[in-house]
């Protein structure tokens, strides 16, 4: 995992993003154990309270389970699974879209960008 | 342990070292203490461990008033390089095994495989990073409520930092230590600390939680340090 930490960012906002997008990316399955805390903290050179807050905060959003004694579980639920593939990927588009908007872009002109993007993307694979 | 502060002052001869200074510090967290050179934070610490007296004030560890003896409950990192040359490191911790009966033998031998460090040479043969990993080895096997660190990174390369920032939050004991490292490598540790506490010729200038920084001001620790700095400046022109 990165060190490098975005200023304007709580550090446990942005491991929780991490975590999130492992889950996404499948590198973490449903019902896996997630590290202890404190193994966590030290891979990601933080605070262990840090990890506390992103293991509650990602208990809070249902992403996580933690089970007495045992530690912390990625869900099995796929409801939750799905929706948060879904915010990750609204989020995406939400920064590029913004960007595009800030560069003076219609809809059209978006639309008809990422089109060619991805169709000369294709042809490169 | 709870570590209190109430109105210490500190004079050596003429000069002011400490202004008025009140902290509450409170186990299980990692407190930064950052401060331009000579701005108090050495004195600071070395009060907390009764090497240095408070003119004026009270200093107080879990309600015990802070005397020399306060040692048995106080792991301090100096900035100062206090070993003897000739000893090996295997014969220094021994030394610290005979003074200090909290301490772990087998806790430091871990410790010292982890920083390859290696018991039988001398430390006079150690490099400054070796020197330096050997210093937070010692501090960190002793098993006491309060770890006060002076510039534990400093003269250190990125790799030595690292170890030690890994080893800090291995070691540390959060359910019961009250952590306080004293530092200019403010980039370094921001992620390690809980608190970060800003002194500025003797006087607290500010305090916060770094986290809250972020999330409610969206800046670096090194940034709101820059622009507290930038305050007090502009007011020593005026005057």
């Amino acid at each position: 995992m990165t060190k490098d930490y975005q200023v304007s960012k709580p550090i446990y906002i942005q491991i929780a993003d991490t975590i999130a997008y492992r889950i996404v990316r499948g590198e973490m399955l449903p019902g896996e154990k997630l590290p202890s805390v404190r193994e966590m903290a030290v891979e990601s050179s933080v605070n262990p309270n840090t990890i506390q807050r992103t293991y509650s905060e990602m208990e809070r959003m249902g992403i996580v389970e933690t089970k007495r004694g045992q530690g912390t579980f990625v869900t099995d639920n796929e409801e939750v699974l799905d929706d948060l593939k879904g915010k990750l990927q609204n989020d995406i588009i939400h920064v590029f879209v913004k960007s595009m908007e800030e560069l003076g872009m219609t809809e059209e002109e978006m639309i008809h960008g990422l089109k060619c993007f991805l169709g000369r993307d294709r042809d490169d694979r | 342990m709870t570590v209190e502060l109430q109105n210490v002052w500190k004079k050596y001869g003429g000069q002011t070292s400490v202004k008025d200074v009140s902290l509450h510090l409170e186990p299980g967290k990692i407190y930064g203490l950052i401060g331009p050179n000579g701005s108090g934070k050495s004195t600071t610490l070395k009060m907390m461990t009764g090497l240095v007296y408070p003119n004026a004030g009270e200093i107080t560890i879990s309600g015990e008033r802070v005397t020399r003896r306060i040692c048995s409950k106080v792991a301090y990192l100096t900035e100062l390089d206090m070993f003897y040359h000739a000893f090996t490191v295997e014969k220094m911790m021994a030394f610290y095994a005979s003074q200090f009966s909290d301490f772990d033998v087998e806790k430091a031998h871990v410790l010292l495989k982890e920083m390859k460090l290696d018991p039988k040479k001398k430390i006079k043969k150690l490099s400054k990073g070796n020197r330096g990993r050997l210093k937070l080895v010692l501090a960190l096997s002793r098993k006491t409520p309060v770890l006060l660190l002076d510039e534990p990174f400093s003269g250190l390369d990125p790799m030595v930092r690292e170890s030690i920032v890994k080893s800090l939050i291995s070691y540390i004991d959060f359910d019961e230590q009250t952590v306080v490292i004293a530092t200019h490598e403010i980039d370094e540790i921001e992620p390690l600390l809980d608190e970060v506490i800003i002194i500025f010729e003797g006087e607290v200038v500010g305090q916060t939680h770094v986290e809250n920084l972020r999330e409610e001001e969206g800046i670096s620790v090194l940034e709101w340090f820059k622009s507290i700095m930038a305050q007090k400046e502009r007011k020593v022109e005026d005057v």
